[in-house]
């Protein structure tokens, strides 16, 4: 059965893993709904968080794939009750049009938007939130004419991690020790591969 | 904070570890071309012979390796395919890394077959492509293509190097992954000003360590455990062994293994070879046209022990009716492999030269002659229906097999032999001997028609001192044909024994029994091939009767040089059994 999955990579900042990263999701004919890339808590390592639909098992064949990629370090998946995550939405409405009509105030308290625009000609707002929350605001906003919409990707923070440092050490060993010997997929065959 | 000193303080002894030299090298900087630099990795890492084709976007490198002749040799290829085809036959039959050299642009995409090739069989290669200026990139300058994006999917990694400054740790790095874990080509785009840069160079230092790269994953003694208890439990156990164990190095230990057991053991095509084929416990060839026994055995054993393949669909016919009654040990050192096709019971990764001798050490000496009787009592009826007539036909016509029994007898299976794609790849690969491992190199993965030319004019640089046959139908030749001129011009002792059947044979042989005869446009003329062999100064002859082949065959093998030997065998032969697509294993069809 498919359903959401969040899949968090950390990889090398380097020209090129965007892209062999993105191919293995094409080469499978799998739709990436959001990706988004940015630094993570380690400088130089970068952080890729992607949203796919797609059924347990595939997702568990597509992260290994993307694990063994050369400049990757670690790669989770996770369903939606295991993160936190949010998106960033931007609404451009006319001034004339939301001034004279919406009841602004509303606006902002109910959807906890705020306002980052105004101009004579138009206002921009924004919400952070879940997908349902953002688009709710679309759909207030449409009756106003709405100019312009723009979503962001969603970025997710794994309630159980505790971040990459103590892991990168791990990765910094030649010859890992005995407690280094950890490995999800071996001992739940739930997590990735790692190690 | 105690910990962090110990990585640091291991890095560095590692590092120390890893290039005694290095120290004293790095005092010494001295000012040399990224062209030089190139060339000095390839020293470092003992590279020997490179395979190339010169242009604009290389000639630096070209011009720099104009004053290493003495210490690198460079074999001057026809076409940019037929150079990294060269350089699989060397990595597969030394074992050792293979170089390729090829210009931007149309030398670079020539490359491409050959990666996609080298990346699905993991042989490791290092192949070097010349690119445009740096200022030129994105301009669609002369010879410009995005070579990078273009080998994404098919290297195991890639990089463009646009300063010189990064040539000896790019290129330590590119020899060090291509050669480790699981091997598989790289591919570096070095542009034509990083080539002319001059640069303050310090040394080459070998690459041991990358991060976030683990090539040989953790043996997990527990699982070594459970699959230990798994086979000791076996009453009908199957070891089917793939590549792995030759990439590995690991043929004595598998040996050890299998013998103390008393497991029969069957192999993937690119597996042939690990083990002698004569040997007792060998039950021969899986898949779409291999043996019965193992085919059909397949559902019948009760633990499955695959070792160092990949459960390939041309293996496991439909899936979904694959070995369901087994349970399945799987050995790889590529983490991804397992689970990808057939669920493992015990997932035992790891370096199968570490993991196999603890295996042995555990299970229990045994014989399993009953079972081995059964594929024995298959093996049979397979000589009884299918082998008899393909190795001693009755027919007037010549058929593929006796020309590889003949071989076999004269080579006593002691040569390399070199196989393209279609029909005379599964009867040699069926039929031929093999005593030494890394000798059988054929395209597997890819079945790319026109590898087997210039893959055993790269053999032959790779093992110079063993006898290099390629077996090639009358398709694959013609796709490659003119790395003749490579012989000519090297002089390489290659013998090459064309089956010709006037068609492309294995697809006509689906066409008759898939789509009803409708031979469509597999009808393919051949030149007059020892007249084209004679162009190139290349002696040769055509036979088309049974009582030539085995002088024909011994005037080939006993020729000094090259030699070119075109046998015009049955037109409509088929290769069975057949596994039909769409079909489980057991239901190998024998005619």
């Amino acid at each position: 059965m498919k359903k959401e999955f969040t899949i968090t990579v950390y990889g090398e900042n380097q020209i090129g893993l965007l892209n062999r990263i993105a191919i293995i999701f094409v080469r499978r004919k799998i739709n990436i709904d959001t990706m988004n890339t940015s630094p993570s808590e380690i400088v130089g390592i970068h952080r890729f968080t992607i949203l796919i639909d797609e059924t347990e098992e595939v997702v568990r064949k597509v992260c290994r794939q993307i694990e063994k990629q050369v400049d990757v370090l670690k790669v989770y998946f996770n369903t939606e009750e295991d993160i936190v995550w949010q998106e960033m939405a931007l609404y451009k409405v006319s001034t004339e049009q939301i001034a004279e009509k919406a009841k602004v105030e509303r606006l902002l308290r109910q959807f906890g938007a705020r306002v980052v625009a105004i101009t004579k000609d138009f206002t921009i707002f924004e919400t952070t939130g879940h997908r349902e929350e953002t688009d709710k605001l679309v759909k207030v906003l449409e009756p106003y004419g709405l100019t312009e919409f723009v979503r962001s990707a969603r970025i997710a923070i794994m309630k159980s991690s505790r971040g990459f440092h103590e892991k990168l050490k791990e990765f910094e060993q030649r010859a890992p020790g005995e407690e280094l010997i950890e490995n999800e997929f071996l001992n739940q065959r739930q997590g990735v591969f790692s190690m | 904070m105690e910990k962090i000193d110990t990585i640091v303080n291991q890095k560095e002894a590692n590092e120390k570890l890893a290039s005694p030299q290095s120290a004293a090298q790095a005092k010494e900087v001295t000012e040399i071309s990224g062209s030089k630099a190139v060339l000095e990795a390839f020293i470092a890492e003992g590279v020997d012979t490179i395979f190339g084709y010169p242009g604009g976007a290389i000639m630096p490198i070209y011009d720099a390796l104009y004053d290493y002749h003495d210490q690198l040799k460079h074999i001057l290829v026809r076409h940019e395919q037929g150079g990294i085809h060269a350089g699989q036959g060397y990595a597969r039959s030394s074992g050792k890394v293979g170089v390729v050299f090829a210009t931007s642009g149309p030398g670079a995409t020539n490359l491409v077959t050959g990666l996609a090739d080298a990346m699905i069989d993991s042989t490791p290669l290092v192949c070097i492509t010349g690119q445009v200026f740096a200022h030129l990139l994105g301009t669609d300058a002369f010879q410009e293509v995005d070579v990078i994006n273009i080998t994404t999917p098919i290297t195991k990694w890639n990089y463009q190097i646009t300063d010189a400054n990064e040539i000896p740790s790019v290129l330590a790095k590119a020899f060090h992954i291509a050669g480790s874990g699981r091997p598989g080509p790289v591919l570096i785009d070095i542009t034509k000003n990083a080539q002319l840069q001059k640069f303050n160079y310090s040394g080459y230092k070998k690459c041991t360590f990358i991060r976030s790269y683990r090539p040989k994953p953790i043996v997990r003694k527990e699982y070594v455990e459970r699959a230990a208890q798994l086979i000791n439990e076996a009453k009908k156990p199957l070891v089917i062994f793939g590549q792995g164990i030759i990439l590995g190095k690991a043929e004595n230990e598998f040996k050890a293994f299998i013998e103390k057991g008393g497991l029969p053991a069957a192999w993937t095509i690119l597996g042939l070879s690990a083990l002698p084929t004569d040997h007792p416990q060998n039950v021969g060839m899986l898949g779409m046209h291999g043996n019965y026994g193992p085919n059909v055995l397949t559902n019948e054993c009760d633990v499955l022990i695959a070792v160092g393949m990949r459960f390939d669909d041309r293996v496991t016919g439909r899936l979904d009716k694959y070995a369901r009654q087994a349970k399945v040990i799987h050995l790889d050192i590529d983490p991804a492999e397992i689970d990808k096709n057939v669920k493992a019971t015990v997932p035992l990764w790891g370096d199968c030269k570490e993991t196999l001798p603890m295996l042995t050490e555990l299970i229990e000496k045994k014989q399993h002659k009953e079972w081995l009787d059964k594929f024995n009592e298959f093996t049979q009826k397979e000589i009884d229906i299918v082998i008899k007539d393909e190795l001693n036909p009755t027919t007037d016509e010549l058929t593929m097999g006796e020309v590889i029994k003949v071989l076999n007898e004269l080579t006593k299976g002691d040569a390399i032999i070199v196989t393209d794609v279609g029909q005379h790849q599964m009867v040699t690969c069926r039929y031929a001997k093999f005593n030494e491992t890394k000798s059988n190199i054929t395209s597997g993965g890819a079945g790319t028609m026109g590898f087997a030319l210039p893959a055993a004019i790269g053999a032959k640089f790779g093992a110079p001192h063993r006898p290099v046959v390629a077996v090639i139908g009358d398709g694959g030749v013609q796709m490659t044909i003119q790395e003749l001129g490579t012989i000519m011009q090297t002089g390489i002792n290659v013998k090459i024994l064309i089956l010709n059947n006037q068609f492309l044979g294995m697809v006509r042989q689906w066409q008759q029994l898939f789509h009803d005869k409708r031979y469509s446009f597999v009808d393919i003329e051949s030149p007059d091939y020892v007249m084209v062999a004679k162009g190139y100064r290349i002696e040769g002859q055509s036979i088309s009767k049974r009582d030539q082949i085995k002088d024909a065959l011994s005037t080939m093998l006993n020729h000094p040089g090259a030699y070119l030997l075109e046998v015009m065998v049955g037109k409509e032969n088929n290769v069975f059994p057949m596994v039909p697509q769409g079909c489980s294993v057991a239901e190998i069809r024998l005619s």
